[in-house]
């Protein structure tokens, strides 16, 4: 809808423009200065009116997008306190995911460094009253060995019992951390929807950026090309990984693989 | 062997350091970036350095191209852990001169490969 209206508004302003630019030229070949003149102030006017325009609705589509975000901006400090937005609570939220899910990793590596010496003490002592029971049953066996056998034995049943009951408890703890993947995904697809809102109004504010640019001109500004041509060069080699949709992109590298093909094919 | 893990966050330093280990590497330290790790080998005796890429204050690039550029650790191993894939970034590291380069998520036997590699190469 709005950009319906603006581009009315724009064709206006091309096509009354048009409009001068014939009646100019007439006039100038039929030696009517005076009147010629008065033509370019008008147009001058004109473009000057669309500009302001421009820049208003600009002014205001900036003003809309911040009360959007609720960006509640405190203009009497320098640099003005952001606060109560949305953008700082995304930010509060996303630390928020990087705090529970370094918790979850966090308890999760502790549960299995302390699992994996009770499995390990259990399969040792396991193995080896596998071998003397083996020499049992060949009947290998004194009456004192048996009796030790006997002895270890009820005590590795003993170990068993303990053991496996804190590998239980371990497992099933290490189980309820995965509970971050609700909570952070719960987060992250609010900061999602905000990312979206964000977009849709920059979005909006470019194309009305774009208008004023055409208009006056700034578009074609070699300063603002050349700025842009070296943000897409540096782009190249600038850490923003994980990279995503790996599988349909020619400049990652989709796998370990891919990686050592090509560092194979610089001669590593 | 000396062994220095540099990334920022402490999970992935962990797991890398209880790879480290399984596989008898046991003496191994660990900086949160480039900044912290610099001084870190320039002062102590280390064989072997394993980096991250995307690091506040000083990246593993930069942390890999100081290294290179240092009289005393010009030759150091160096290993890099990252979730950086663009085939751009694997050039720059290969031309910095990076001895391995390990994309994450790995399995422990890519990260086992890789090291024994520069260390077959290394000698």
């Amino acid at each position: 809808m709005t950009a319906q209206i603006d581009s009315n508004l724009n064709d206006g302003f091309i096509s009354e423009l048009k409009d001068c630019a014939k009646l100019l030229t007439e006039k100038l070949q039929n030696n009517q200065f005076e009147e010629a003149s008065e033509l370019i102030q008008v147009i001058t006017h004109s473009r000057d009116q669309h500009i302001f325009k421009s820049v208003g609705k600009l002014t205001r589509g900036l003003h809309n997008a911040i009360v959007n975000f609720h960006v509640d901006v405190d203009l009497s400090n320098e640099p003005p306190k952001v606060e109560n937005s949305d953008i700082h609570d995304a930010s509060d939220r996303l630390n928020y995911v990087i705090n529970l899910t370094q918790k979850a990793a966090d308890k999760t590596m502790d549960m299995v460094d302390q699992s994996v010496p009770i499995a390990m003490n259990l399969g040792q002592e396991a193995s080896t009253l596998r071998d003397e029971w083996a020499r049992l049953k060949r009947r290998e066996m004194t009456p004192n060995e048996f009796r030790e056998l006997y002895e270890r034995i009820d005590g590795f049943l003993g170990q068993m019992v303990v053991g496996t009951t804190q590998l239980n408890e371990s497992f099933q703890n290490i189980v309820l951390e995965q509970g971050f993947q609700d909570l952070t995904g719960q987060v992250l697809k609010k900061v999602i929807g905000l990312i979206k809102d964000v977009e849709r109004d920059l979005v909006e504010l470019v194309r009305m950026a774009g208008q004023v640019e055409e208009i006056t001109g700034l578009g074609n500004d070699k300063d603002v090309i050349e700025h842009d041509k070296e943000i897409f060069a540096k782009r190249k080699t600038l850490a923003d990984g994980p990279q995503m949709h790996v599988e349909e992109r020619k400049d990652v590298a989709a796998n370990q693989d891919e990686v050592d093909d090509l560092l194979s094919s610089l001669g590593f | 062997m000396k062994i220095l893990i540099v990334d920022d966050f402490s999970t992935m330093r962990r797991i890398i350091k209880n790879l480290l280990r399984d596989l008898g590497f046991a003496n191994t330290h660990e900086a949160d970036d480039g900044q912290t790790a610099l001084p870190m080998l320039k002062s102590g005796d280390f064989q072997f350095l394993v980096t991250d890429w995307n690091m506040p204050g000083m990246t593993g690039i930069d942390l890999l191209k100081a290294v290179r550029a240092d009289e005393k650790l010009h030759a150091l191993p160096v290993l890099m852990v990252t979730a950086e894939a663009k085939r751009d970034q694997i050039i720059e590291a290969a031309q910095a001169g990076v001895n391995g380069y390990v994309v994450k998520p790995f399995t422990a036997q890519a990260l086992k490969e890789k090291i024994e590699k520069i260390f077959d190469r290394v000698g």
